[in-house]
This record gives C-alpha cells, sequence and structure tokens, in this order.
C-alpha cells in the first residue's frame, strides 16, 4: 500500500461500496504507459505466471486439508495457466521471462486480474467453489484486457490487446463449459459437525 | 564488521556470495504451510518472499524470529534461517541475534496473542532500544491455536468460552504504544493486499532501527466475519510522517483500519560496536595485577 | 476389579475398542462422542481419546473409544474395530491404532484399500460405501453412518443410538430424520456382518455415573475445594480448564479473569489469594516454568495457592496435544532456594476431581502453594466414570483474630502453621514478604530467623496427617508396581491380568508427591523383593525422585517411554510376568 495515495477523495471512497479494486492498487490506470507489444506480452506473460502460481499455492493448502479433489483441480488450472504463460514466450520468441517494467505492473486491484484470492477459499469447498474462482479470474483478465484496448496508445498495441481480450474471452467459455459439467454443491457443504481441533 | 579479537571462538561473519538475484520463489521452503485454507498469513508470506527477493537478500544473511501460534509458524516456511522460539519472546530473542550479529538483517513475525499479550513487555522495551530490525505482528484479534480465546485486540464484545459475553475491556493499541515506546517506523497493512504488505515490509527492512507493522490477516476458521475487512480497510488519509507528534495526532484518532506507512523517523539505531575490540583478554590482567 | 477383555460367551466381551477415522468435514469426533454417549446412558462404562493432524480443521481424525462393562482406565492394547470414512494421512495414526489379526477394519471401497501399513496386520477387511450410503440419504453425513455401523456391530441398542443424536443435534425436523435415517443405514449394514463379538450386558450399578473429562473435573473440584478466584492464560491441553470455569465460577460468584500471560496468571492468583481467596490456575509445562519464581515467592511468604499442570510432551514447546509424565522434576524440586511446597497427582480421570479438592484444601490449610499434575491423556480424554464421593476436603485457612495482641504472622508455632492475617481484617495488618524475615514479617538477614522460618515451613508441610489417600495400595505379592498418575489406568489393569495368570502383583499409585511420605511408602512395600516403577517419560524422573526421597527394597526396575504413545497394559503385563517367573 503505497502511502502516496492521494488525500483527494478519502470522503468519497467511503461513500461507495469499496471493493478490493477501488480500495487499494496504484491509483492510475492500469497498463499505463503501455506503448508496445512487447510490453503488453509482458504483462500477458506475468499475468498467467502469477495465476499459475497462486493456483499451485491454493492446491498445495487443499492438499494439506485432505481435499484432494479440490487439490488436484487446482494443480490441473496451474498447468492451463502455466501453459498459457509458455505459449507467451513461444508467441513472442522469448528464451526467458520478460523483465517487469520500470516502476513494476500496475494492476486495477491489490494483485493481477487472473491471480486467485487466499480469502476465497475453504477447506471444506467443492470443485464447483474452485471452478467459480477460476471464473471470477478469468473474467477479470477479459476486463483488464479490454481496458487496454480502450487505452491503447497505438494501434499494434490495440490489436494485440484485442486478441489477449478475445483469449480471455475463450477462457471465460472453456471455464463455463467445465461447470455446466460439475455438479452443485449440496447446500450443507460448508458443514463440518467437528468442532477446530488442538493442533499445537 | 572487522574481527579484531583473538578470541578463542570463531568470529562468524556473512560472506557475501555472487551470484543471480533470486526471486520471491527462492524464499519459499519446500514444507507445506498447514494454515487453514483462507487464512490471511499465506499472503504475508507471500508478501514476506516478494521483500525479501526484492531487496536482493540471501537466505543465507536472513533470520526470521517467531514465538508460539499459527503466525509463528511461517519461519519453517521460509528458506531463510529461522528460530521459533517461546511464547512472546521472539523480540528478545532477535535482539540478542542482532546484537551480537548485526550483519545479519533480522525480521521477526508474531501474532496478536504472542506480540501484545505475553510480548507485551518486550514489545514496549524493543521500540524503545531501536534495535535495527523489522517486528511484523500478524493480527488477527483472537487465540487461533488454542481454538479461540481473546486477545488483546479483541472487540470488547467478542463471546468466547472464556470470557462469555466478551472481556468488557479496551482493545490494546498497538501502532500507539510502539510510537509511545520510540520505534522508529509505524505502518499498518493488510494481507489481502499481498504485494503492498510485502513492499511496506521492504520498506521496514530498509529503514534503519526498529521498524514495527501491524498486518490484519483475517483468521478464516475463528473469525469468519473478518472478511469484512476488505471493505473496511482504506488508505491512510495522510503522507507518512517524520514528525512523531503529528504522528501522535493522527494515531490518536485511528479506528484500526487505516492502511499505510504512518510513521518514519530518523532515530539511529541502537547497535553497539560488536567485535571491535582494540585489546585482547591478556590485556585485561593488567588491572589485577600488584 | 473385572479384567478387561473377557470373553464372557463366544460372541460377547467385557470391553470392546472401535476407533473411528476420517478427514475433512467427515465427524468423526461427534460420531465417537455419540458412541460413547450412548454406551453410557444404556449402562456401559467407556471412554474417549482424540487424536489429530496439525490441521485446525479439516485435518485427518481418529476418535479412539472403548466401551466395557466395567470402569477403564485406559485404551486397551488392540483395536477390535477401525471404521475409515477415509484413508487420508491415516498412517499418522498407526502408532495409536494397532490391529490385532482378529480384529475388523470397515472401509469404503471409493476410498481405495486399507493402506499397507493397516493391512499388514492381517485383521478382517469388510467393504461398505460409508460415503455413498450417506449420499443416498438427502441431509445426512458420513459420520451419523458410521456411527449406526459401529453402534451396530458392538451391539449398542439401536433406539438408544437414535434417542442420542435426537438430543444432540439442534437441527431443522428434515435434517433430523435424515440423520436418524443414516443412523438406521449403518446400523443395518452392521448387522449383517457376522462374527463380530458383541458387547456383553453391563451389570447394573448403583449410583449416579458422569460423562466428564478430567480438565472438566480439575474444574470442578476446584470449585468444590473453595476455589473463587481464577487467573489464567490459554495453553494447550490446559485450556479447557478455564474455559469450564468461566461461567461455573460466575455462577457461584467467583471471578475467572485472563491474564496477559502466565506471570501474569500466578501473581494475580497470589494476590487474590492475599486477600483471603482461594485460588487457582491452570497450566502446562511451559506455563509452570514461567510460574515458578512467583511460586517460591508463595512458598516463602506462605500464600496458598494451587497450580493445575495438565502435563504434555516437553521439554519446551514439545508435543503440545500429546501427554507425557515429564514435568515430575520441576514440580517436586524446580525452585531457587529451600522451598518445600505440596504436589498432588490424580492417578484416574475422575481422581482429578478429588485430587484437586484435596490440593485446593492442602493449599489453604497449610498456607502453601500446591501443584496438580495432571495429563493430557486425563485432560482430554473424555469417559464414564461412577460419581466420585462428596469429599471432606474443604479449604479451611487459619485465619487471625482482629486485634490480637502482638500479632505476628509468621510466628514459630509448634506446627509451624501461624494463623493468617486476612485484609479487612483490623488489628493484625502485616506486609507479606519474600525476602527472609522475622515472626512479625519484617525482612531480616539473620541467621536465626532465616533458620527458624525455613524450618516452619518445612514443619508445617512434614508435621501434616494426609491420610489414606496419599496414594492408592492395592493388591497382595512380593511384586510390586510403583507409579502415579496416567500410568495407573494401565498398570492396574495389567495387574489384574496378572492375577488371572496366577501372578500375584502389588500396586502402589502415588497421589501426594510431595512432601515425601517415605515411612507410609515402606510400610507399602513391606516384604516387597522385587519394585517395578513405572512412569511415561524418558529420563527416569519419578525412579530418581523416589530413590533420592524414599527407600525402595529390593530389586529395582524401571519401566518407562517418553509420549506421545500411551503405555500400554501388556507392556507393564509383560515386564511384570517376565520379572516373576525368572
Amino acid at each position: 500500500m503505497k502511502a502516496k495515495k492521494s488525500a483527494a477523495k478519502p470522503a468519497a471512497a467511503q461513500a461507495r461500496p469499496r471493493k478490493i479494486a477501488a480500495a487499494g492498487g496504484a491509483k492510475s490506470r492500469p497498463g499505463t504507459g503501455i506503448a508496445s507489444i512487447d510490453e503488453l506480452m509482458a504483462y500477458a506473460y506475468a499475468l498467467e505466471l502469477e495465476a499459475s502460481e497462486r493456483y499451485a499455492e491454493f492446491a498445495d493448502a487443499m492438499e494439506a486439508h485432505n481435499n484432494r479433489e479440490v487439490a488436484e483441480l487446482f494443480r490441473k488450472l496451474a498447468r492451463i495457466e502455466h501453459r498459457h504463460a509458455e505459449q507467451v514466450l513461444e508467441e513472442m520468441g522469448w528464451l526467458s521471462p520478460p523483465p517487469a517494467p520500470h516502476g513494476g505492473y500496475k494492476w486495477e486491484g491489490f494483485e493481477a486480474p487472473e491471480t486467485g484470492d487466499v480469502g476465497e477459499l475453504h477447506y471444506l469447498m467443492r470443485p464447483y467453489h474452485a471452478l467459480q474462482i477460476a471464473l471470477h479470474n478469468e473474467k477479470r483478465a477479459y476486463v483488464f484486457f479490454s481496458s487496454l484496448v480502450n487505452q491503447a496508445r497505438n494501434a499494434k498495441v490495440k490489436t494485440a490487446a484485442e486478441e489477449m481480450k478475445q483469449e480471455e474471452a475463450e477462457h471465460v467459455r472453456l471455464i463455463e463449459e467445465w461447470i455446466k459439467r460439475t455438479p452443485k454443491p449440496d447446500s450443507d457443504w460448508a458443514i463440518d459437525p467437528d468442532p477446530p481441533a488442538l493442533a499445537d | 564488521m572487522s574481527p579484531g579479537t583473538t578470541a578463542a571462538t570463531t568470529t562468524v561473519t556473512s560472506t557475501a556470495i555472487a551470484s543471480a538475484p533470486l526471486t520471491a520463489r527462492d524464499f519459499k521452503s519446500d514444507y507445506n504451510p498447514i494454515w487453514c485454507p483462507g487464512c490471511g498469513d499465506f499472503s504475508v508470506l507471500f508478501a514476506f518472499t516478494r521483500a525479501f527477493a526484492s531487496l536482493g537478500l540471501r537466505p543465507e544473511n536472513t533470520a526470521v524470529i517467531s514465538g508460539i501460534g499459527c503466525s509463528s509458524r511461517i519461519p519453517a516456511y521460509l528458506t531463510s534461517y529461522g528460530f521459533h522460539g517461546v511464547h512472546g519472546r521472539s523480540l528478545a530473542a532477535a535482539a540478542g541475534l542482532k546484537l551480537a550479529r548485526p550483519d545479519l538483517t533480522v525480521v521477526v513475525a508474531s501474532g496478536d496473542g504472542d506480540g501484545y499479550s505475553i510480548g507485551g513487555n518486550h514489545f514496549m522495551h524493543a521500540c524503545r532500544r531501536n534495535v535495527d530490525m523489522t517486528y511484523v505482528v500478524m493480527d488477527n484479534h483472537v487465540y487461533g491455536m488454542t481454538k479461540g480465546q481473546p486477545s488483546p485486540t479483541t472487540e470488547p464484545d467478542w463471546d468466547s468460552k472464556l470470557s462469555p459475553g466478551g472481556t468488557g475491556l479496551r482493545t490494546f493499541h498497538p501502532l500507539v504504544i510502539a510510537l509511545a515506546a520510540g520505534a522508529n517506523f509505524v505502518g499498518r497493512a493488510f494481507s489481502g493486499d499481498p504485494k503492498g504488505t510485502g513492499d511496506m515490509i521492504a520498506e521496514a527492512i530498509k529503514t534503519p532501527g526498529f521498524s514495527f507493522i501491524e498486518v490484519l490477516s483475517p483468521c478464516v476458521t475463528f473469525r469468519p466475519e473478518q472478511r469484512e475487512w476488505r471493505q473496511a480497510v482504506r488508505p491512510a488519509p495522510v503522507t507518512t510522517t517524520d514528525d512523531p507528534a503529528r504522528a501522535a495526532r493522527l494515531i490518536m484518532s485511528d479506528d484500526g483500519f487505516n492502511i499505510g506507512i504512518l510513521y518514519r523517523g530518523d532515530r539511529k539505531p541502537y547497535q553497539p560496536p560488536m567485535g571491535h575490540g582494540t585489546k585482547g583478554p591478556a590485556d585485561l590482567e593488567k588491572g589485577f595485577a600488584i | 476389579m473385572a479384567v478387561g477383555n473377557e470373553r464372557t460367551s463366544a460372541a460377547t466381551r467385557t470391553s470392546i475398542s472401535v476407533a473411528v477415522t476420517g478427514s475433512g468435514g467427515a465427524g468423526v469426533m461427534t460420531a465417537g462422542n455419540m458412541l460413547l454417549e450412548t454406551a453410557a446412558k444404556v449402562g456401559w462404562y467407556g471412554l474417549m481419546v482424540r487424536s489429530n493432524g496439525p490441521q485446525i480443521r479439516g485435518g485427518e481424525a481418529a476418535a479412539l473409544c472403548r466401551i466395557a462393562c466395567h470402569p477403564i482406565e485406559t485404551l486397551d492394547d488392540r483395536f477390535d474395530i477401525l471404521i475409515a470414512v477415509d484413508w487420508e494421512n491415516i498412517h499418522r495414526f498407526a502408532d495409536e491404532i494397532t490391529l490385532g489379526a482378529a480384529g475388523l477394519m470397515v472401509g469404503d471401497p471409493d476410498q481405495g484399500d486399507p493402506p499397507e501399513i493397516y493391512a499388514k496386520s492381517g485383521a478382517r477387511y469388510e467393504r461398505l460405501g460409508i460415503k455413498t450410503m450417506a449420499k443416498a440419504i438427502r441431509g445426512s453425513w458420513p459420520n451419523m453412518i458410521v456411527l449406526g455401523m459401529a453402534a451396530g456391530l458392538i451391539g449398542l441398542p439401536r433406539d438408544a443410538v437414535k434417542a442420542v443424536v435426537e438430543g444432540s443435534l439442534k437441527k431443522a425436523r428434515d435434517a433430523m430424520a435424515a440423520s436418524l435415517a443414516a443412523v438406521d443405514a449403518g446400523y443395518d449394514s452392521a448387522v449383517k456382518i457376522e462374527g463380530i463379538p458383541k458387547l456383553a450386558q453391563p451389570a447394573p450399578r448403583a449410583g449416579s455415573r458422569w460423562l466428564i473429562t478430567g480438565n472438566q473435573a480439575v474444574g470442578y473440584g476446584a470449585i468444590r475445594g473453595g476455589v473463587r478466584f481464577v487467573a489464567g492464560y490459554p495453553i494447550t491441553p490446559a485450556t479447557e480448564v478455564l474455559e469450564w470455569l468461566a461461567p461455573a465460577l460466575a455462577q457461584v460468584g467467583g471471578v475467572l479473569v485472563q491474564a496477559e500471560d502466565e506471570l501474569a496468571s500466578i501473581n494475580m492468583i497470589i494476590g487474590a489469594s492475599f486477600g483471603g481467596v482461594p485460588s487457582l490456575t491452570a497450566t502446562a509445562g511451559p506455563g509452570l516454568s514461567l510460574m515458578i519464581e512467583a511460586l517460591g515467592l508463595a512458598v516463602a511468604a506462605e500464600v496458598p495457592v494451587v497450580v493445575v499442570d495438565v502435563m504434555r510432551g516437553g521439554p519446551s514447546t514439545g508435543i503440545p496435544a500429546k501427554s507425557e509424565q515429564s514435568d515430575i522434576s520441576i514440580a517436586v524440586n524446580g525452585m531457587h532456594g529451600d522451598a518445600p511446597r505440596i504436589v498432588v497427582a490424580p492417578n484416574s480421570l475422575a481422581d482429578c476431581l478429588t485430587a484437586t479438592q484435596w490440593a485446593v484444601h492442602l493449599a489453604e490449610a497449610l498456607q502453601s502453594p500446591a501443584i496438580v499434575l495432571s495429563d493430557q491423556f486425563f485432560g482430554q480424554t473424555r469417559a464414564v466414570v461412577d460419581r466420585p464421593a462428596d469429599g471432606a476436603f474443604t479449604s479451611q485457612r487459619l485465619a487471625a483474630a482482629a486485634n490480637t495482641e502482638g500479632y505476628r504472622r509468621y510466628a514459630l508455632t509448634e506446627s509451624g502453621i501461624s494463623p493468617m492475617a486476612i485484609p479487612g481484617t483490623p488489628g493484625i495488618a502485616y506486609t507479606a514478604d519474600g525476602l527472609s524475615h522475622t515472626e512479625r514479617g519484617i525482612p531480616s538477614s539473620g541467621a536465626k530467623d532465616h533458620a527458624a522460618q525455613l524450618a516452619k515451613r518445612e514443619r508445617k508441610l512434614l508435621g501434616h496427617e494426609y491420610g489414606e489417600y496419599w496414594a492408592d495400595i492395592e493388591g497382595d505379592g512380593d511384586t510390586a508396581v510403583v507409579t502415579f498418575g496416567s500410568s495407573t489406568g494401565p498398570a492396574r489393569e495389567a495387574l489384574a491380568r496378572a492375577a488371572a495368570d496366577g501372578v500375584s502383583t502389588r500396586m502402589v499409585s502415588m497421589r501426594l508427591l510431595s512432601p515425601a511420605q517415605p515411612d507410609k511408602l515402606a510400610a507399602a512395600l513391606a516384604g516387597v523383593k522385587r519394585v517395578l516403577v513405572v512412569e511415561q517419560n524418558y529420563g527416569g524422573q519419578f525412579l530418581k525422585y523416589l530413590r533420592s526421597e524414599f527407600q525402595l527394597p529390593g530389586e529395582v526396575r524401571s519401566f518407562r517411554r517418553p509420549g506421545p504413545l500411551p503405555i500400554r497394559v501388556e507392556e507393564v503385563h509383560r515386564e511384570l510376568v517376565k520379572w516373576s517367573r525368572p
């Protein structure tokens, strides 16, 4: 959290309901200053990689709590996102990951748009819930690239951003299909008859 | 640090190893955290790795000291040196380490129970002593590991088995205490912003002297209502100040949800010169000789 | 006492042990508790031990139950039945859940086969689709299936189980119906499995019984003893003592305060006791270590306090959620200076109540700190016990009368007990002091005063008549087991097994560890040629204490093992038989 967040609108900020996106992160528009395809694809790479790493962490957390089914699903999502990241490298002919832009990546919220929020996890969650998280992530990625389309400084970046946007739209569609094939959890999925355990 | 002694014990120094810069991932150990899924501490772990990497630290030169509690598990999940000590005394152990080994980067991890209850006395004196280290307290307003008792930052009306109907006690204000006791850097972060937390930790480590960060880190198991913290937190409506009086005025009206570095001073850290002796033990005999 | 696990007929036994394991919301602890409650209501005895992984929620969990026709104080050597909702990380429990070739494993085929570590036991394996059965009954839970199954396998009446479920669950009618249907489904599936021994009918018992944990018993013992002020700090496995006392004390007009740490806790209760109110705290090893200095103050200033130490694996942070008997040294010796104190160790779960009550009585009567050595096994195990008798022990502090001419707080009386002035009493105000002091309580570094007060404090403890309750002395023979605390349960049952084998053994289970009663022990061990000291720690702390303060006759052997695993009946039994028949 940068203390340089301006004092300009504390009142206004309190007036409307605060989401993570509004409350935090850099105040400048996301993707500000993307002037080249290289920079755009660096963002794309970072986005996919961060998503992949976060899904892997989610899988670890689920595994440690004996929720194998969801752990495996998160591992699968991690692999998929990792593949997306690799595809960026392949398309761009990069042999190694691109460096971060000067001053770091500027995302809309606190983290890259496809990165899952750890607070969404529940040790009893079902695959359906995991996919809802994935869907939410893909939609945010779509919104991110849409806004890049709108902000694009030049035609090349705009075209590239448009392609990324379409890809994310495809990812959204795939997740939605996946969700359709996934049983909805019963209303009592979060019930645990046992009280918390005394660990250590 | 110059090895000026000829003591029998070896003087250990850290040696810089020239190699490629490490990434955040290099600071995360293989040991899978057992925190409940949804715990804010995952984000703080991420923040630590990010901070360490961004500063170009090396695991061998970094030590993370902790006490007892869920947040105190964190040293094992990092590849740096770690010390998982007894309840509430991490600041003392950390001070000892830093004073004896000023070349190391010393970071302390604690929780609201470990840090503000049993650790309260040491907290006050660590701020006053101003040894160069960074203290990160993961505050979730509850004793999680022992299954849900009130901590000093728990709301007075929070019902629990140990305090039915609530403690009825005013909550502890760690930032106020830190400032009053002389901490050189006082900030608050929110685990819902792992990157921001990481950036603040990096700033704290860079700042000489005792740096204190209170991280609001929700407990998904015993305080599920803390999901609402993401709505309650806001960037502090002021810029960081180096004027203690100004900071004091601001902190007194703080409601616990202002995020940012509230105070950063320039007090010189306390660090007596270690290893800069000019005499050997034999020279000391002269004082006894007749 | 009846021998555990008798075969009263081909198909019935007097003790059956069931382990239920599962993870992530399976609800095995609840199932185990309900099984125990059902057994209790119908007239059986039983106990349940909980074991889990390090996760606070969703981790692998095991409910370890033993149901018997007679009071039992320990788990059996083996489990007869293991029901696994799933096999997640179950290897963690492999040392605790031993199955023999005569055992039965029930598992869900959807969860795969039992892991090697259990399969190699040779136990019979039956497949029952627990999760499928639960899913088939909308709104039901695997643990209800398992509960029905366990009850059906061991022969608990179906209606009794369902009554417990109805009583326990505060749910909507649909959920209740589903739970009951699940119990039925589990029960029906179990009765199809043939050749499983059932529990023999319990003998009718006079007197009421309780379902209680050791930590609750400690809390109630404190209140019965007269405690009305408690200050404490959460620590595993003692927190439940404090959590039970918080509302209970309030009901009887007392107060419980959560202190900032153990240093505050012990000093607070000393303060409250100085003010005349019997006071107590509960902690574990690390907390007791912190309290040592202040306990010395309580000795020197002659302020009564009780500290309950619910022992766990040590040293340092150790194994917080497992039992061990490794705080003897610190309890009997751990203070600087010559500081005699009272140490009491309950030797059964129910005894946690009486022993604590006695400790309060002794502390108050002798104006001394008393340490109660309970442990995690007692503290967190839930058991069916005969209602403990109303003890005669209540706090009887010798208070000084107002305006006593020339009052001396630390007067050198014959008994060593000098009347204590309670604040609020006019004419006899004094300043309590940890400094060495005169009879009036004025600080003094004089040799005479120091020696006199040291002798006074020792005299008051040694001169007290502690009565029969200092130990349980059972059996006969020239081989004796000397033990204390939770090692008593397995030792007692081992004695019964040895007796059935024709080997007669004696047991002394010591309740009053300090001050040592060497004459009484010598009398209890008269004629003994072989002494087996049984304790659950690595270094033989109890053995060393016995050697330093008592005379042990004949040959002495030590059977000991540190936590986390409990000492088993068969281990003690084997030692006894081996030794008695060279």
